[in-house]
């Protein structure tokens, strides 16, 4: 299959993206932000469909209008954890809008179904380079602020007890979620951001507790599940994202059963005769 | 030395005073039990120790310098804990998050950072806890992981902010000794907020009690007496010893038990 170009451009397209939403998904899913990533991609949609409307490239559209999300919601600080209502309000009216502009467009339903759904076999070798620069970029971005994003997540008063600013550093992070779901969009669509960005980190935060270890196998996770879904998706002809997002529920599915097997090997290699007690 | 000297203080909290014109020493290698009702301003006291929150009036200085300026030398235990329900993250990682953690750049400790780390959590013999998810711990293992991550640095001063707070009281004596103990190994200044008096009676020097914008600074025995406390609850106050303990009551009955006297001064 990799005799054809469109699916090398997928392929490599898959890999940058899946790398950034490995590394991204795994704070967000740290600082439970899974909501507010989830709505940025459907801010995005009314950027993107808005762009559209005007000519412009609906992924610089997208961007944009994820971008300035991201600060809003960057600057709400700690205290964007409780606004779930105030998100999901934004989250429908930037859908109603992006149907509105739409409606307006005249050949609506193809771009429709890309926006919404992902179509990493139609990525251009144009946007291939950009996703790539996009994602060196907001990698190297999650690198410089990691030290006190987690300090920060973990213990947000102590960490402000010894400087750090706690807005400073959301605003940062999420103008960072807003570049990696933006990249998403591009492979499972906005509807779908949950499977690259919160799935693989979710499994990643089960199997592996420790922070290195966990971070290396979201991305490893997200990376082995976008080209196991691409190559699927070559094989059966059914689209990508449906195997995208069915390998991102498996792993999940199959993280949560994992723990608990594990716990229930522990006292038997201990072998206390006394530890024989329902649990 | 002098650890803690707070002159002439007044700290609000937006519109409430919360503590008006306190003059308080408080004394190197001290363990100080700090008390009071619901609002009266021990965490804000902390806070204001820490250089997070500059008082209205007057001035707070932390062994000889503004409170706020030795950042190091100031371990705290926040009481707020919003975001740790569901950590999946090893207690590892979550001590030592804290190690540097306000610097730029990647959380890589380095090999001075994971002896900081080692060092504290053996301090609070929490050595095997920090390889288990922080969720799955008890809430008394993970207050101890909570107190390793206090005393990254070897601070000389310790803050910490109801530590005992939703612990079972078999845990609370637990933690209160174990914090006794790394007191006197470290030769540290501990200044320790509590609902109840007695699990902290056998271990600390002195006690700071808060009420009404006041606070009372002595011993247990000067403090803890009709007289102060019905001065800094602005009601009538008993105190009774029985066995040992002390149970502070007011014309509606237990204060400390219920701890449901509350700051109707605002």
């Amino acid at each position: 299959m990799l005799e054809y170009d469109f699916m090398q451009t997928a392929f490599a397209a898959g890999t940058v993206v899946a790398i950034v939403s490995g590394a991204v998904g795994y704070f967000l899913v740290l600082r439970n932000l899974t909501f507010a990533g989830h709505a940025l991609s459907h801010v995005g949609f009314a950027g993107a469909t808005g762009a559209l409307l005007l000519g412009v490239p609906p992924f610089w559209g997208l961007l944009i209008f994820t971008l300035v999300a991201s600060t809003g919601m960057g600057l709400l600080g700690e205290r964007l954890r409780g606004r779930d209502v105030a998100v999901g309000v934004i989250l429908s009216l930037s859908l109603g809008l992006g149907v509105l502009f739409l409606s307006l467009y005249t050949s609506y339903a193809t771009q429709a179904t890309a926006l919404l759904f992902g179509n990493v076999l139609g990525v251009s070798r144009g946007s291939l380079a950009s996703l790539a620069l996009l994602g060196v970029v907001s990698l190297a971005a999650l690198t410089v602020i990691s030290r006190p994003l987690l300090f920060a997540t973990l213990d947000p008063e102590l960490a402000e007890a010894k400087g750090v600013s706690l807005r400073l550093v959301s605003v940062l992070f999420l103008l960072i979620v807003g570049v990696a779901v933006a990249e998403a969009v591009q492979i499972v669509g906005i509807l779908l951001v949950f499977a690259l960005m919160v799935g693989p980190a979710a499994a990643a935060l089960r199997l592996a507790p420790g922070l290195k270890t966990g971070v290396l196998l979201s991305i490893l996770l997200a990376v082995t599940e976008t080209w196991a879904g691409i190559a699927l998706s070559f094989y059966t002809d059914w689209p990508p994202t449906f195997w995208i997002t069915l390998l991102g529920s498996g792993v999940y599915l199959l993280s949560l059963l994992a723990p608990r097997a594990a716990r229930r090997a522990a006292p038997a290699e201990h072998g206390h005769a006394h530890t024989v007690d329902a649990d | 030395m002098t650890a803690i000297e707070l002159k002439h203080v007044t700290l609000t909290r937006g519109e409430r005073v919360v503590l008006s014109c306190v003059d308080a020493g408080i004394a190197e290698g001290e363990f100080v039990g700090v008390f009071g009702p619901n609002g009266a301003g021990k965490t804000t006291l902390l806070q204001a120790i820490l250089g997070v929150l500059r008082p209205q009036q007057g001035e707070i200085r932390v062994f000889g310098a503004p409170a706020g300026a030795g950042g190091a030398e100031v371990g705290y235990l926040p009481q707020k804990r919003s975001s740790l329900g569901d950590l999946r993250l090893r207690g590892w990682d979550f001590v030592a998050s804290a190690y540097r953690g306000e610097r730029w750049g990647m959380p890589i400790l380095g090999s001075e950072g994971r002896a900081a780390v080692r060092f504290s959590l053996e301090t609070v013999e929490a050595t095997d806890l920090a390889e288990r998810p922080f969720a799955e711990l008890s809430g008394g293992e993970q207050q101890r992981l909570l107190l390793a991550q206090a005393l990254l640095g070897k601070p000389r001063l310790l803050l910490l902010d109801e530590p005992l707070i939703s612990l079972d009281p078999r845990y609370q004596q637990t933690v209160v000794d174990l914090v006794k103990r790394v007191q006197r190994t470290l030769g540290m200044t501990v200044l320790f907020t509590a609902h109840e008096l007695n699990p902290l009676l056998g271990a600390m020097d002195r006690v700071l009690y808060l009420g009404s914008g006041q606070a009372a600074l002595g011993s247990v025995d000067a403090v803890m007496t009709s007289e102060v406390l019905s001065r800094l609850y602005r009601a009538p106050i008993e105190v009774l010893r029985v066995n040992g303990r002390i149970i502070v009551v007011s014309a509606h009955g237990a204060v400390e038990a219920g701890a449901h006297l509350h700051d109707h001064h605002a």
